[in-house]
């Protein structure tokens, strides 16, 4: 007869979450979720996996990259050069065909992050108006679960609301907006500077305290007020912010004032490798890691989280919001460029690039990356992320792990880079290796945490059962880049690298409370300015596939 | 995949639908009031002379949901038939998709991808060639809301949005008075340039009225006076019919500008020079932000071809033109687009959907498919329904059923259908066919 039990038995579990460090132990399953073991001995699992001596950890959780969207899909439309050159995904039995390159098609997205261990992903940066094209994508992006992050810091009657002094009517706008999108949390890039970018050529602002013209208010303002604003709705994570000057000489000091603007209010400072630079405007000579002094208030305060956005060496695509860093890369780079400005204002750049190792720029960025790994003393507030596509493709995690857990591996990339790494940041002294104990937290258990997805990153009962199970071997990009094999929601989605059952994978959002009267307010503003309807914008539930609503209630 | 949706029929009289979306060109509008009588659409507010005839002309088709060789039969039999035709082909293509909605893209996408076929939509005959520039050079662009709010300088080439777009200039891009030009038109220069005049000519400040097929030399010329690079001017008179003096004029009324915007047709792509024409006009608007804020896009026509290039994107990475015979995509425009496949001899089978290429492509592709076994799906009879091995009479998107449409500034905009039908809708036709053609490929 069915139990309706899946048992991996005997495998050495990682699950940092209730302190578990490499015990070894069996993992019951049923109805897609970690539960207890059976308390009747005579009940026997319909289905074991014999996990003896491989590594068992939870699903990895990407809590910031590029999967979806119209940025992510003009990207696809604009390198098909990177395609013609890339892996082959060939349709199967019970997969779809797609393209690769630094930006995958949608089933391929799926399939290659489920395949390196990944079953829950968060694209950082949609524009509201394009929310009902991302749940379309995300149903086409099998393998994972999903969620997104909501362009807020340009918005008009965001900055509407912090000009009139009227917090209360930002919180509630806040709420309707992420409901209304069935979005995770407010995203903020490059406060006020988007909106600058559509005002003046070359536009942008350059410090928290420039009046962004129009509105009257400044950078400062806007993050400190959407931060309080997410944390008095007891969203399940904080606001999520791409600070002012990404990638600029010297922009350490910008960095660690938005840090502290967060005074008391949590906050999550997205790539900060790109924010962590030191030296003189514009002067290339002058350019280094400027990561201790801004660690240093990391770990002093636990308000803040940071993902790191690393950087690899080879061709990308950096994509952002940031409009006007967009036309900074693609003349820096001298390369082809898209660009969108978008109503419910968020803009959009686009431009391909090659990160060299004979660059001293791109050499500092890839130490000051590793940086902050080694440099962080808490791995729960530091999370493993490329910033996909922007700093290198997702797949590239298996080779930042074994960066980070093998110091001569690193040691040796070390002597690879531009020579003047070793003067202008910290790398070549650090001798921190990571233990499994300390990957597995910054690849899953600490971005779920981070995320409020209490049923994320950690193998205890209430779990949703996903579960990655890796052979053990010294050569870490090995270990971490085939798994031997993947469980989503119980079910093995992929053994040996190979898809067994594309699952579609849920979608993660929240619907915080609001007070609705608000609505008439934002209607009319809304069909004064907008050139949709008010009442068509709204994604109903029943246009979703599969999905959770996160609840609001951490704080 | 969602399970298909069912078209509910909205019935008692006088019932007004509000904000419902027209899906007749790429404005997709989606203000419209339309009253229903009788399961008869008798007034769409607010609609143009082409959305009043869309709705007006789409009273349910009495025709039977399904034909073969143009003799009835049931909707099973004509999936079966339909899936044995594309299942048995060697180069069977996919071909149309625009003018129906990004749920029912999807799945031709996906049975292109289980037939090894190929994939193409009539992004291929109208801006495939802005496609490939935009492959090239990127693109500078925006929504058509922030056209409204900031545009003060709106260059209308090689098109007629007067009569192609009637709403765009009174919705969009001339007269609404947007937050940083709040006396609407008074705070807009209108700017055409075309091969001849149009109706569109008539709303404008400007018009450049060039020789016929010189868009690429009087966009160089624009090029060429933004950078200050000196130019002849009886060359350029001789090249683009116009005086260079007043190309300067136009150089500094751009550089003059806030939020200068190109909004382009096919006359500028399906004129000599093609996607090169795209390209020179993209770089263009790109050369423009060394000096102020510029923006371009293209004017699409159908109601969902944007959409068709998104799904097509998302599933395959490339726009158009997509081939799956080897198991995995491949992009080659002019060698995997569907007028070239058929008039080569090359397509075995097709799958058209919601497009007419019987009465729109050259001899040879017509004689082509007139020859092949293809399925089509259409609300209407048309010459291409008319030949189909399978023909399906489908409910009409927007106006029967329910889905996503992607506005041309690639904006999703949902429907709210009004009338009721009793055919089936694409999506549910065609993930019929995707069922039984993945139960034969097994």
């Amino acid at each position: 007869m069915s139990s309706g039990y899946f048992k991996i038995a005997g495998g050495t579990v990682y699950d940092p979450i209730h302190g578990v460090d490499g015990e070894v132990r069996d993992i019951w399953i049923r109805d897609g979720q970690i539960v207890e073991k059976p308390s009747d001995s005579n009940i026997r699992p319909d289905k074991t996996l014999d996990a003896s001596g491989l590594v068992v950890m939870p699903g990895g959780v990407d809590m910031h990259c590029h999967i979806a969207g119209p940025k992510v899909n003009a990207a696809r439309k604009m390198r098909p050069e990177q395609k013609r050159k890339a892996e082959k995904v060939v349709r199967t039995s019970n997969t779809r065909s797609g393209t690769m390159g630094s930006v995958p098609s949608t089933f391929a997205t799926g399939y290659k992050y489920a395949g390196l261990g990944y079953t829950t992903a968060f694209d950082a940066a949609i524009p509201p108006l394009a929310a009902r094209h991302v749940h379309e994508e995300f149903e086409d992006t099998p393998c994972l679960d999903k969620g997104f992050f909501v362009l807020m810091g340009n918005n008009h009657f965001v900055m509407e609301s912090i000009h009139r002094k009227e917090p209360e009517k930002l919180r509630s706008f806040i709420a309707w907006l992420l409901g209304a999108a069935k979005g995770f949390t407010p995203k903020v890039v490059n406060p006020g500077g988007v909106e600058i970018w559509k005002q003046l050529p070359s536009g942008n602002v350059h410090g928290l305290d420039e009046n962004v013209a129009h509105f009257d208010v400044t950078p400062r303002q806007i993050i400190e007020q959407i931060a309080r604003a997410v944390d008095a709705l007891k969203l399940p994570h904080s606001v999520h912010l791409h600070a002012n000057n990404l990638g600029m000489p010297g922009n350490w000091i910008t960095t660690l004032e938005t840090m502290k603007t967060f005074g008391d209010s949590r906050g999550h400072l997205a790539h900060i490798q790109f924010h962590s630079y030191g030296g003189g405007e514009g002067d290339e000579n002058t350019f280094n890691s400027k990561v201790v002094e801004l660690v240093e208030y990391v770990n002093a305060h636990h308000n803040l989280t940071v993902d790191v956005g690393q950087v690899l060496f080879g061709e990308t695509t950096t994509m952002t919001a940031d409009g006007p860093l967009g036309y900074y890369l693609s003349n820096a780079f001298k390369s082809k460029w898209f660009s969108s400005d978008t109503e419910m204002e968020s803009g959009c750049g686009i431009a391909p690039i090659e990160y060299r190792n004979t660059s001293l720029v791109h050499s500092l960025q890839w130490a000051i990356g590793l940086e902050w790994y080694l440099l962080a003393k808490d791995p729960w507030r530091v999370v493993m992320s490329t910033d996909h596509p922007n700093g290198g493709s997702f797949l590239a995690y298996p080779q930042i792990i074994q960066l980070l857990m093998d110091r001569t591996y690193r040691q040796d990339m070390l002597k690879q880079v531009h020579p003047a790494v070793l003067e202008r940041s910290t790398l070549a002294d650090l001798t921190r290796e990571y233990s499994l104990y300390e990957i597995c937290i910054i690849t899953r258990s600490g971005p779920a945490k981070i995320l409020g997805l209490t049923r994320k990153g950690h193998l205890g009962p209430g779990a949703d059962a996903d579960i990655t199970i890796y052979t053990p071997n010294d050569d870490k990009t090995k270990m971490f880049e085939l798994p031997r094999a993947v469980i989503k929601s119980g079910v093995v989605i992929v053994e040996h690298g190979e898809v067994r059952e594309p699952l579609t994978g849920k979608l993660l959002y929240v619907a915080p409370e609001y007070d609705t009267s608000i609505e008439s307010d934002i209607a009319e503003w809304f069909e004064k300015y907008y050139s949709i309807r008010f009442r068509n914008y709204p994604v109903p539930l029943d246009y979703l596939h599969d999905r959770e609503e996160v609840a609001c209630a951490r704080l | 995949m969602a399970t298909p949706p069912i078209t509910k029929p909205i019935e008692s009289p006088a019932t007004v639908i509000t904000d419902a979306t027209c899906t007749f060109c790429g404005c997709v509008c989606d203000d419209i009031d339309i009253t229903v009588k009788d399961n008869h659409i008798t007034d769409a507010k607010r609609a143009c002379v082409l959305g009043k005839s869309w709705f007006y002309g789409h009273a349910a088709d009495d025709r039977p949901d399904c034909l073969i060789e143009g003799q009835p039969a049931s909707v099973a039999e004509g999936v079966e038939r339909a899936a044995r035709i594309l299942t048995e082909a060697r180069y069977p293509i996919v071909y149309g998709l625009s003018d129906t909605t990004s749920e029912a893209q999807r799945v031709a996408v996906a049975i292109g991808d289980a037939i090894a076929g190929t994939v193409d939509t009539t992004t291929s005959v109208c801006h495939g060639p802005s496609g490939m520039a935009f492959q090239g050079v990127g693109e500078v662009t925006c929504t058509l809301g922030e056209v409204a709010n900031r545009g003060d300088l709106i260059i209308f080439w090689g098109g007629n949005p007067a009569e192609s777009h009637p709403r765009h200039f009174s919705k969009y891009s001339l007269m609404p008075k947007g937050m940083f030009v709040p006396n609407g038109r008074k705070d807009r220069t209108a700017v055409g340039v075309d091969v001849r005049k149009t109706k569109t000519a008539k709303a404008m400040d400007l018009f450049f009225q060039i020789k016929p097929r010189s868009d690429f030399e009087a966009l160089w010329t624009l090029r060429a006076l933004a950078k200050s690079v000196e130019v002849d001017p009886e060359q350029v008179k001789r090249d683009t019919g116009i005086e260079l003096s007043r190309w300067q004029d136009l150089m500094d009324r751009m550089k003059a500008a806030k939020f200068g915007v190109i909004l382009f047709g096919m006359g500028l792509t399906m004129t000599r020079g093609k996607h090169l024409n795209s390209e020179a006009l993209l770089s263009l608007a790109r050369d423009m932000n060394a000096f102020t804020r510029f923006v371009v896009k293209p004017m699409r026509g159908h109601g969902n071809v944007t959409g068709a290039d998104n799904v097509v994107t998302w599933q395959t990475g490339y726009p158009f033109g997509v081939n799956m015979s080897r198991g995995y995509p491949r992009f080659n425009p002019g060698e995997y687009t569907t007028s070239d496949t058929l008039a080569r001899g090359e397509a075995d089978a097709a799958l058209l959907v919601a497009c007419d290429p019987m009465a729109n492509f050259s001899q040879p592709a017509r004689e082509r498919l007139q020859s092949i076994p293809y399925i089509a799906l259409d609300p209407k009879e048309t010459p291409t329904t008319r030949s189909a091995a399978v023909a399906f009479t489908t409910a009409t998107y927007g106006i029967n059923t329910p889905g996503t449409v992607y506005r041309m500034d690639d904006v999703p905009i949902y429907l709210r259908p009004a009338l009721s039908s009793t055919h089936p809708t694409d999506l549910e036709v065609l993930s019929a066919i995707h069922r039984r053609v993945t139960e034969l490929k097994k």
